[in-house]
């Protein structure tokens, strides 16, 4: 999602970790539900909500902004959607916080809940109404906030194959310990040097796998490595 | 069971905590006992890889009825005429065989979780240090207007792989021309999300080939459902005009079947159809309520190892469990099977635990050679299972890389099959 970098790396900033572990906790929605009272003026959610002064807010997690069928958007909402500004844990928390500091001409006449714990639970409550990831696995989890970046630890070149073991369970949904291959290829018996290197191509998009993308992203260096050892003798 | 010896029972966990798994396991004077129920994609799996790393050191029960398993992924292709019905079965010989399972086929129906004992149909009592249930789902009673289990021979679910995959096959095979193919959908959550969407494809394979003029109904409660997009393209290519999804907006939550007179009744406009597959709101399999860990449908877990919030001496894989974002799917049964067998082993042996961690993959089949897919990887967070990261298959994707990815999927079912049953 490339939602407002700058915003997001505010957040992050200021409060790490715990950004994290307090999103994920999801906030109160039964007291987020007593926050909307001040949002009810305008604003419909839940079944058989209407667009009224401000557009209705079923599904609002993960859409672009600016997308509520049949509302006339303010301008500079039209133009943030434009430049890809799309609803998130982080951009809604940003706009709630003080609406016209993240959209300028935005006509949503609020003037912004400065405290954090009220936002969290103003958006555990609205999330409760947008499609959740175990109903609909495409779904963006963006009920929490989104930690980026860890720094990448540098070559762990010696892998352990008993830890590598335990990984493997995440290749053997699919690539089997056999080595038999059918429509999946076999990954026993490589030597390391091969199987880190097309882990890391994976990892680095050179090779294409949108499966295999994903699996060896989050594998750090030295987990490829105890992967690459214990495959690589694997009987 | 009562609230209170429930609410002593977890308290008395609580205080103990992990410590006092290896205190029973000397009692015993034995291997340390593991009791799974249920043989599908989470407990042939974790009672596999608890059996196979352990060396012997922990005694593996596993109780499940049938002795011929059929998966419920993939029966959608068998409905299509993808896979024949004896390509879905797997015994449990390996697992007893190749690595000493003792494996029970017998209904799991009491548990007592002060004396860490479970009482089967057939009249024993097996003793467990740990307990893993992992039964899969049954249907919320009422779910349906109309619909009970004893309508099943007439309105079909086919939601739990078999005989009724296979009357379901029958029923539509035998549809007079141009004759009516319904579904109720079910309300979320439910085992497979993209399952209702992945079967009508394959009824709408099959029926354009033996009757090309019948009709698809779709009564659904959801707005929304899995792979939307990718089906609704689909269903425009290969079947247009045939399929009809009727939604919330339109009544499709308020549905009433007969099954004596053969009609599903959709906002009270009574339909006519010639098969009705009821596919009703689901729960966690009954063991679970019987356990008494169950809260609302399903058993609430602990990420970081499947355990019950309710009793730290059960774990709780698959479809019956309350995790968090991972999809009740066979995928995530099984990568959830390998996280709880590696921190119960290390719990009773006192081997390794390595921190979880999840993926699935859901690859569905909407006509020949056009094979779509979703997956996300997830981690253990003190809340729940949390989604990381995911992809999905592309609208106007080629041809290349659909039937890529449906060769994919047959590739992966024998790679599930062989990492659940040895």
């Amino acid at each position: 999602m490339t939602s407002w970098p700058a915003i997001t790396c505010t957040v992050v900033a200021l409060v790490g970790g715990a950004t994290m572990a307090r999103a994920e906790a999801g906030g109160d929605p039964d007291r987020g539900a007593e926050m909307f009272r001040q949002c009810a003026g305008c604003h419909q959610v839940g079944s058989g909500a209407k667009n009224a002064i401000g557009p209705q807010l079923n599904g609002i997690f993960d859409r672009s902004a600016a997308r509520a069928e049949g509302f006339a958007y303010s301008d500079g909402l039209v133009r943030a959607a434009t430049n890809g500004l799309a609803w998130d844990f982080d951009s809604l928390d940003a706009y709630i916080e003080n609406p016209r500091a993240l959209v300028s001409q935005t006509r949503m006449n609020f003037r912004g809940l400065p405290n954090q714990q009220d936002r969290d639970d103003l958006l555990a409550f609205l999330r409760i109404y947008s499609a959740s990831p175990s109903d609909i696995p495409e779904s963006a989890p963006t009920a929490q906030a989104v930690d980026h970046e860890v720094a990448p630890e540098i070559l762990a070149i010696v892998g352990d194959p008993t830890y590598g073991e335990y990984l493997s369970g995440e290749c053997t949904s699919c690539h089997q310990t056999s080595g038999a291959a059918n429509g999946i290829p076999s990954i026993t018996n490589w030597p390391a040097e091969y199987f880190v290197t097309a882990m890391h191509a994976y990892k680095d998009d050179v090779r294409t796998h949108p499966v295999m993308q994903m699996m060896a992203k989050r594998l750090s260096n030295e987990e490829v490595a105890a992967l690459a050892a214990y495959f690589e003798d694997v009987e | 069971m009562t609230l209170n010896r429930r609410a002593f029972v977890g308290s008395a966990v609580a205080a103990t905590g992990v410590l006092a798994a290896p205190m029973v396991m000397g009692a015993s004077h034995g291997r340390a006992k593991v009791v799974v129920v249920g043989g599908g994609a989470g407990g042939a799996t974790v009672a596999r890889y608890l059996a196979k790393d352990s060396n012997g050191e922990i005694d593996v029960t596993l109780i499940e009825p049938t002795r011929q398993y059929y998966t419920c992924f993939f029966s959608n292709l068998y409905l299509g005429g993808f896979r024949t019905i004896e390509s879905l079965g797997h015994s449990y010989g390996g697992l007893a065989a190749q690595y000493g399972i003792n494996v029970v086929h017998d209904w799991a129906i009491g548990v007592d979780r002060d004396a860490k004992t479970v009482s089967t149909a057939g009249g024993y009592m097996l003793p467990y240090d740990r307990l893993i249930l992992s039964p899969g789902i049954d249907f919320v009673e009422g779910a349906v207007a109309g619909w009970d289990v004893a309508a099943q021979n007439k309105m079909p679910h086919a939601y739990k792989a078999g005989s009724q995959s296979e009357l379901l096959k029958a029923q539509i095979e035998a549809m007079p021309q141009g004759g009516t193919y319904a579904m109720v959908a079910p309300p979320n959550p439910f085992r497979c999300p993209p399952g209702p969407y992945e079967r009508v494809s394959m009824v709408a394979h099959l029926l354009k080939q033996i009757n090309p003029t019948a009709k698809i109904l779709i009564a659904d409660p959801k707005e929304a459902f899995s792979k939307q997009g990718l089906f609704e393209e689909g269903w425009n290519t290969h079947y247009a005009g045939m399929i009809e999804r009727i939604g919330p907006d339109f009544g499709g939550a308020n549905v009433e079947v007969d099954p004596e007179a053969m009609t599903l009744s959709i906002d009270g406009d009574v339909n006519n159809v010639d098969v009705c597959n009821v596919i009703p709101a689901m729960k966690a399999g009954r063991i679970a309520d019987i356990a008494g860990i169950t809260e609302g449908n399903w058993a609430p877990v602990n990420a970081a190892d499947l355990s019950s919030k309710m009793d730290a001496n059960i774990h709780v894989l698959g479809d019956a469990c309350a995790q968090g974002d991972m999809p009740k799917s066979g995928f995530s049964a099984n990568s959830q099977a390998k996280v709880c067998a590696n921190a119960v082993r290390g719990v009773l042996t006192g081997s390794t635990v390595f921190p979880a961690r999840f993926a699935n993959t859901c690859w569905s089949l909407i006509d020949t050679n056009d094979g779509v897919k979703v997956g996300a990887t997830y981690e253990a967070t003190d809340e729940k299972i949390a989604k990381v990261d995911g992809f999905i298959s592309e609208t106007g994707e080629s041809a290349q890389v659909r039937q890529a990815t449906f060769e994919e999927s047959v590739g992966w079912y024998d790679g599930i099959a062989a990492d659940m049953f040895g």
